[in-house]
């Protein structure tokens, strides 16, 4: 990581209110276009995948460990939802109605979209600089003393600071980067992980996470997990100021930018 | 937002022209190649038409996982079936003395075979996973004879494209292409663990087709058509499943 450090301009490092040195042009946006773009078609495919996938478990809401696993098999655990199959015993009455057709269609439709959008995300993002600039925690975000800082000021409930309108903390930082690159890559590994056709031709996709019904299980608790991110980053936009992040991931702009550009300029 | 500039416009028109393009040049190849699955129109058809195109280059010589012994399931779950038809009860009182399957369509021999016809020619297992689009499976040890050595007997045409096959139960019919008919495990089935295939699991006769989710593994099968041409099947969408909104192809 020490190496990270030593791409950033000594200015930021040593003074945290300081702007970056940018162009004029750079200045204006909070955003690419590419960003905006491609936030919001994960944004919508991510949706999708999880009315879909929800729609998919409760055909059989029950979770094993290992290669296989069915109704004639001890459940890992069982999620307590009624399910859309006779043949799963939940305590319910009744079966839900079978949505799996156009779930898996959904599913998978939105899982190549977004993992498309993801590439050209991850490779654009490398290209540009965009994970070095804007998403790599600073050398000195990395002290004790920075995180102490960081967590106190979350757990305090403060509002948020104006350098956050236009850049990211390193709370903010490594969150983004385990979703990106640690959650997203495991949750369509543990997907294609469950495909018979994909394991025919990369078993180790299964293997490695132990057979099956493990890939299922996981996939379960990664998608949970994204699911815990999106909620946390709704409500913590939300508190940052809800129409002001709405419009910097749609137009680009930030009415704080622009406030801090005059106060730089006075 | 940066102003656009000439070079930008020209370098954007270019780059979706070159897109276009190559979209056009892909859809012409796949279908050449035999990468659109019959399924491939409607609102979800450019997923559909991915996953096939994509699972088939890469699934083209590749065996599904097998399994060692002690990894048979204990218990192989009889999935729900039934309420049988009145022939297939029929044939369940007569332990499938008289079950027949026919083999049609483009092939030189047309024929049909007993069970007890089947098991004379050279028997092949393999233990492998059934897995539902549900989400559970197991692991059993499946006895029978490869599609591919049917195929032979009945003297298939070479222009044949697909095989679609049929459930004695009705409007139960599924198909698959050439590439998994001819596949070493593709088998007509009617053995499990070493007996007899329990109803429940489809005996008397079913399709093995283990790179392929089990919906596709059809039970009790009684005829198999061979073509070039899904269209002039059902409502032309390869198979049963599609009809009632699943996908046709079930790599995944």
């Amino acid at each position: 990581m020490s190496s990270l450090g030593s791409v950033h301009v000594p200015l930021e490092a040593s003074v945290p209110t300081s702007i970056p040195e940018m162009t004029a042009a750079e200045i204006i946006q909070r955003h690419s276009l590419l960003v905006r773009i491609t936030h919001w078609i994960t944004t919508f495919c991510f949706l999708a995948l999880l009315v879909s996938g929800s729609e998919i478990v409760l055909s059989h809401p029950r979770f094993y460990w290992g290669e296989t696993g069915n109704v004639l098999t001890e459940p890992l655990f069982k999620l307590p939802v009624p399910s859309s199959r006779r043949l799963v015993p939940t305590g319910y009455g009744y079966v839900l109605p079978d949505q799996n057709g156009w779930s898996r269609a959904l599913h998978f439709q939105s899982a190549w979209l977004l993992a498309l959008t993801g590439a050209l995300y991850v490779i654009s993002g490398i290209l540009r600089r965009h994970f070095r600039r804007n998403l790599f925690p600073q050398k000195s975000d990395l002290s004790r003393q920075s995180f102490t800082r960081v967590i106190s000021h979350h757990l305090r409930f403060a509002p948020a600071d104006e350098s956050d309108a236009w850049s990211y903390n390193v709370l903010q930082r490594l969150t983004y980067l385990f979703v990106i690159f640690v959650l997203f890559p495991l949750v369509i590994w543990t997907g294609l992980a469950m495909s018979p056709a994909f394991d025919s031709a990369f078993p180790a996709t299964v293997l490695l996470l132990g057979g099956r019904q493990s890939a299922r299980t996981i996939h379960f608790f990664v998608s949970i997990a994204l699911v815990g991110f999106m909620l946390a980053h709704v409500v913590l936009v939300w508190l940052a100021g809800f129409w002001d992040r709405m419009r910097s991931m749609i137009t680009g702009r930030t009415q704080e930018r622009s406030e801090h550009e005059q106060t730089l300029a006075s | 937002m940066s102003k656009l500039s000439r070079r930008k416009l020209i370098v954007t028109g270019l780059g979706a022209t070159a897109g276009a393009s190559a979209i056009g040049v892909a859809a012409r190849l796949a279908q050449k190649y035999g990468l659109v699955a019959p399924d491939h129109g409607g609102l979800y058809g450019p997923g559909e038409t991915l996953t096939y195109a994509s699972l088939r280059l890469l699934t083209k010589h590749s065996l599904a996982r097998e399994f060692s012994r002690d990894q048979i399931s204990k218990r192989p779950l009889p999935n729900e079936v039934g309420p049988f038809s009145e022939e297939f009860k029929r044939h369940q009182a007569e332990g499938f003395a008289n079950w027949k399957l026919t083999v049609d369509g483009m092939v030189a021999k047309p024929k049909t075979f007993s069970v007890s016809q089947l098991k004379s020619y050279p028997s092949r297992s393999q233990i492998t996973e059934l897995v539902c689009e549900e989400g559970w499976s197991y692991v059993a040890e499946w006895n029978g004879v490869p599609l591919s050595h049917i195929l032979d007997l009945v003297e298939t045409n070479p222009r044949a494209k697909y095989i679609v096959y049929y459930s004695i139960e009705p409007d139960w019919w599924e198909s698959m292409d050439l590439a998994d008919a001819l596949h070493p495990q593709t088998f007509l089935t009617y053995g499990m663990n070493g007996d007899d295939l329990p109803v429940g699991n489809g005996g008397p006769l079913r399709v093995r087709l283990p790179r392929q989710l089990g919906y596709k593994s059809v039970k009790f099968i009684n005829r198999v058509t061979v073509t070039d041409d899904l269209k002039k099947f059902g409502k032309g969408l390869g198979s049963s499943s599609p009809e009632g909104g699943y996908a046709w192809y079930a790599g995944i």
